[in-house]
């Protein structure tokens, strides 16, 4: 094993050891839960949304619409929960300078919390997508799918369909956690890490809803959410799927790189 | 390469802002010395540290370690070097075995072989399976030794490691360092107890702060540091007469019913048995040490100070 990969198994292994962690996946695994719940014991529905007309057709429908809920705020919440804390904690703990006093150079240990937090963030979209479908599935059973084109896609090719929407889907999720990770690493504290981020992705949700702003739209964060959407035509939309892919590329690459230099330069003193 | 001492730092400088945290200080650390950084808490021990272990940049000068700059070689510089500054600190969620071979895994994962042996030697072993988050003060200062152990170093720097210790844990992190010193592992040890660098240590450097004010062997500094004595007798005034009269007996002064002097062993040893013969009942004969601030005013004052100085602090 390489020394990135025996620092990315420690940085899960501290991941897994923290009430955090667990909470955040517990939330982007209840949500979809309660959502079907609410949706049995309830008539209407989240009509307004993609897929949302569908959605007591079947549990394929369900993760889609989940997932544009919880754009908004919920993952970016949970995301940056972890990432916001993964180098602040070590710092107000003192244990960086520990790491640090050992023979693994600062990248090293920096390219593990890197893994470790893009390891959290895909997790949370999978358990979000998959208790999704899960639930709706035992809810309403496992159909074939409505596509945003109004065409039926086959249950298993829609299948297919999630697990690339939840891929593409983490983009811009990662964008918020690499965000977390550069406060994180500069403001050496946790709680304001957690709260900047997710300022800054209610500021881009913000930016994208006010009039004016329909140039630099397709360019905000908040907007690549929405990417998956192209899978979900027949046939496929690539134009979004291949901006979020660059988009969200400068929106996590920028904020690492900084995150990079100021590890690697920084003073690790006081506790 | 191999022949390059230990430590050796050149007109370091550590500015925060105004504070001038470390103030040119070069320091020169040989093979197998105890080295006793002293000096009070503040004046810069803690941040010369950071900077040899590469956890601050210097302002200013170069610090190497077997003649590799942290700055410069990185995590490589550390080769054959462990330690910890202010308190060691570990995941408080994990064990303290598990802490040792995340510890292990960010060295190579074949230190995790000596976990078991660390463990014992630091007598952690009972209680390893325990969450650190657990442990008292003493216990994670001696999981901090076993952690640089694992390391195999041929140099130590320990930062105050008997500090908030009761008095037994200090013994026994004396008894370690010895014995660790014993081994052959170079020791950096900073301290702001004088006893406990003169129990440990060959060789010290002051640092006030953040200059240092004196470095060398640590029977030259004692010897700078005027030792004197002072006399609890029943008959103080006889005494003092029969004190004068004594060769070798110097600096004579009666205070507060008792007599200071100042004087080698043989004229001690002389008026003591002056005393007996004219049966003088005396009660305390104690050699007094200067405390650390007195030698402080010494480095600072020159010697000019030694015959007015309060009242000396046995430490």
């Amino acid at each position: 094993m390489t020394a990135v990969a025996r620092v990315y198994r420690w940085e899960l292994a501290k991941l897994l050891a923290q009430k955090r962690t667990y909470l955040g996946l517990g939330a982007a695994a209840i949500v979809p839960v309660i959502f079907v719940v609410v949706l049995v014991l309830q008539s209407g529905g989240p009509n307004d949304v993609p897929l949302g007309r569908y959605i007591r057709d079947t549990g394929l429908a369900v993760p889609f619409v989940v997932l544009f809920f919880m754009s908004i705020w919920g993952l970016p919440l949970i995301t940056a929960l972890v990432a916001g804390d993964i180098v602040a904690s070590e710092t107000q703990n003192g244990t960086l300078k520990t790491i640090l006093t050992r023979s693994r150079e600062r990248g090293e240990v920096f390219a593990g919390k890197v893994l470790a937090t893009a390891t959290y963030t895909l997790a949370l979209v999978f358990a979000l997508g998959v208790v999704g479908l899960v639930a709706g599935s035992i809810a309403w059973g496992f159909h074939p799918l409505t596509s945003l084109s109004g065409t039926q896609v086959a249950a298993g090719h829609g299948l297919l369909l999630l697990l690339a929407s939840l891929v593409i889907y983490a983009l811009p999720l990662a964008g918020i956690a690499a965000f977390a990770f550069l406060l994180s690493t500069v403001t050496r504290n946790s709680a304001a890490s957690v709260v900047g981020a997710l300022m800054w992705a209610l500021f881009m949700q913000l930016l994208g809803v006010l009039p004016g702003t329909e140039g630099i739209r397709p360019y905000l964060l908040a907007t690549q959410f929405e990417a998956w959407h192209g899978f979900l035509r027949v046939p496929a939309d690539w134009a979004p799927v291949v901006r979020a892919l660059w988009v969200c590329a400068l929106y996590i690459g920028i904020p690492l790189a900084a995150a990079y230099v100021v590890f690697l330069r920084r003073d690790v003193a006081g506790e | 390469m191999n022949d390059a001492p230990p430590v050796e730092t050149r007109g370091l400088v550590k500015r925060y802002g105004e504070l001038v945290a470390v103030d040119h200080v070069d320091l020169h650390v040989e093979r197998g010395d105890v080295f006793g950084y002293l000096g009070p808490n503040g004046a810069g021990k803690t941040t010369s540290l950071r900077i040899l272990l590469g956890l601050i940049r210097p302002t200013e000068g170069a610090a190497r370690l077997f003649g590799r700059d942290p700055l410069i070689a990185g995590a490589k510089a550390l080769e054959g070097v462990a330690g910890f500054v202010e308190a060691p600190r570990f995941y408080p969620y994990l064990s303290g075995r598990r802490n040792l071979s995340l510890l292990a895994d960010y060295d190579e994962p074949s230190s995790r072989s000596r976990i078991e042996e660390v463990l014992e030697l630091v007598e952690l072993r009972d209680r390893a399976k325990d969450r650190v988050g657990g442990y008292s003060h003493g216990m994670r200062q001696r999981l901090g030794i076993a952690a640089s152990l694992l390391r195999q170093p041929r140099l130590l720097l320990l930062d105050e490691p008997t500090t908030g210790l009761d008095p037994a844990g200090m013994r026994d992190m004396r008894d370690l360092v010895r014995r660790l010193a014993g081994e052959g592992i170079t020791i950096l040890l900073s301290s702001h107890l004088l006893y406990e660098v003169e129990e440990l240590c060959n060789r010290v450097a002051i640092i006030r702060k953040g200059r240092i004010v004196y470095q060398g062997a640590l029977r030259a500094l004692l010897e700078t540091a005027a030792s004197g004595y002072r006399l609890r007798a029943r008959e103080p005034e006889r005494a003092r007469a029969v004190a004068l009269n004594q060769a070798g007996v110097a600096d004579l002064r009666l205070d507060g019913g008792e007599l200071r002097f100042s004087a080698d062993e043989d004229a001690v040893a002389a008026l003591t048995v002056a005393l007996g013969q004219a049966r003088i009942p005396f009660t305390a004969l104690v050699p007094e040490t200067a405390s650390l601030e007195e030698l402080f005013l010494g480095m600072t004052d020159g010697e000019s100070s030694d015959h007015d100085r309060p009242a000396a602090v046995a430490v």
